[in-house]
């Protein structure tokens, strides 16, 4: 699928990217000179406290929220310019998107609702009903195929978010919060799925609070007040010795 | 631990080395295999203070084996144990004091000290997230310790976030 002109390229990047909400006369600068780079197949995990400006810039590489100033870059090709349905290209064909509050469609069942942006994006019939069965299963949604989304939890429609944003295979995995709404037990098939498509060479960034899911990550980019305080591997796999855990101290 | 045998012996009587197996197979990997000669020093004590008891038993072709039983008044310490409430953890945490005492001092750069601290808190993290896949998810007490590693590793993230908030 790569070009000759995408190869070598960051899968994103950006350069001194700023936001700032005009709210009621008073700006509010959202992101402030942010510069990072995202190696195609690297899982960035994108952390801070709320108001830090982690979803402001998620949105903005996903052209969901316009830049103020400064450029965005995907696969070397400059995004940050293009029109409202140049955007909705891109994220059809090289951008999955999984919002904190889903967006799915309501009137089509949650199989339909999967495999809709692989057809939009060309795929044969059959190929998208392989690649949405696989990822129901994978997240233990094979029974709610037919279901309407309104009928499902909401941590059922989390996850019907994140097979839909994975079903075209995307360049660029992008996520709010992918687990904000999920109990123990679905996060951890939501760990292992992402842990997977990361294997498979995906690129992933995301915004997360959750510990879990950001030491997955290879890098933690961390926000405060709109800039990057911290940017860097999680601290190398500790061995324990004969694998066993250190989860609970023992006291004779 | 000494209470965790003493539970275990209350069930029923049991010699150093199944009192270790009991515990590994209970608490899965989660739990830190205790050493042999940790638990004979504890049911020393626990001898030693009349809560069990340790009547040799004659084995053919090896040496005998003591087997232990809870006593009467390991009974009573187990039942104190179990009816009164147990502490929550407590904040007395090390690197807290080192975040609030070592920029006074000029040696360390606040900021610094919490990103590190914020990457060693993923890194393991990720050995719970991989610990938790590799133990038997149908043995519930090794994944519900581990989940509870978990929820407690979640709070000092959390927590750490705060404190990045005020204190940077």
């Amino acid at each position: 699928m790569t070009t000759a002109s995408e190869a070598g390229q960051p899968a994103i990047r950006t350069v001194n990217l700023v936001k700032i909400y005009q709210t009621g006369g008073l700006p509010v600068p959202a992101v402030r000179g942010v510069d990072l780079r995202v190696e195609p197949g690297e899982f960035v995990a994108v952390m801070g406290p709320s108001g830090s400006g982690k979803s402001t810039l998620v949105h903005m590489l996903g052209g969901l929220d316009t830049r103020t100033s400064g450029e965005i870059w995907v696969e070397g090709r400059r995004v940050d310019t293009l029109n409202e349905s140049a955007w909705a290209v891109l994220r059809r064909q090289q951008i999955g998107f999984v919002f904190q509050f889903f967006n799915l469609v309501d009137n089509m069942t949650v199989a339909d609702n999967v495999e809709l942006p692989a057809l939009l994006a060309g795929t044969t019939p059959r190929h998208a009903r392989e690649r949405r069965e696989y990822l129901l299963g994978e997240l233990g949604l094979a029974d709610k195929a037919d279901s309407a989304p309104a009928q499902l939890s909401g941590g059922e429609q989390q996850r019907v978010a994140l097979a839909r944003a994975l079903a075209n295979q995307p360049r660029v995995l992008l996520a709010d919060e992918p687990t904000g709404n999920l109990d123990s037990r679905n996060t951890r098939d939501v760990l292992r799925l992402l842990g997977e498509v990361h294997r498979q060479g995906q690129t992933i960034v995301l915004v997360t609070h959750d510990g879990r899911v950001a030491g997955l990550a290879d890098r933690v980019v961390t926000l405060l007040d709109g800039q990057i305080v911290d940017d860097g591997a999680v601290a190398p796999r500790r061995r324990t010795r004969g694998g066993a855990g250190d989860v609970v101290e023992l006291r004779s | 631990m000494r209470l965790h045998l003493l539970a275990l012996l209350a069930k029923e009587p049991a010699h150093g080395y199944e009192l270790k197996q009991a515990l590994e197979q209970i608490f899965g990997t989660a739990y830190p295999s205790p050493n042999i000669g940790q638990i004979y020093v504890t049911l020393g004590r626990l001898e030693k203070d009349g809560l069990v008891s340790g009547v040799d038993v004659e084995q053919s072709n090896r040496p005998n084996k003591k087997v232990y039983y809870c006593t009467a008044a390991g009974r009573e310490v187990l039942d104190e144990w179990v009816d009164s409430p147990t502490e929550g953890p407590r904040v007395r945490d090390e690197f807290f004091m080192k975040l609030v005492l070592a920029p006074l001092t000029g040696i360390a750069d606040r900021m610094a000290l919490i990103n590190r601290q914020r990457r060693h808190y993923l890194a393991i993290m990720r050995d719970l997230v991989d610990l938790a896949q590799r133990t038997d998810h149908d043995n519930r007490p090794a994944q519900l310790l581990i989940e509870g590693a978990m929820l407690h590793l979640q709070a000092d993230l959390d927590w750490l976030e705060r404190c990045q908030e005020e204190l940077t």
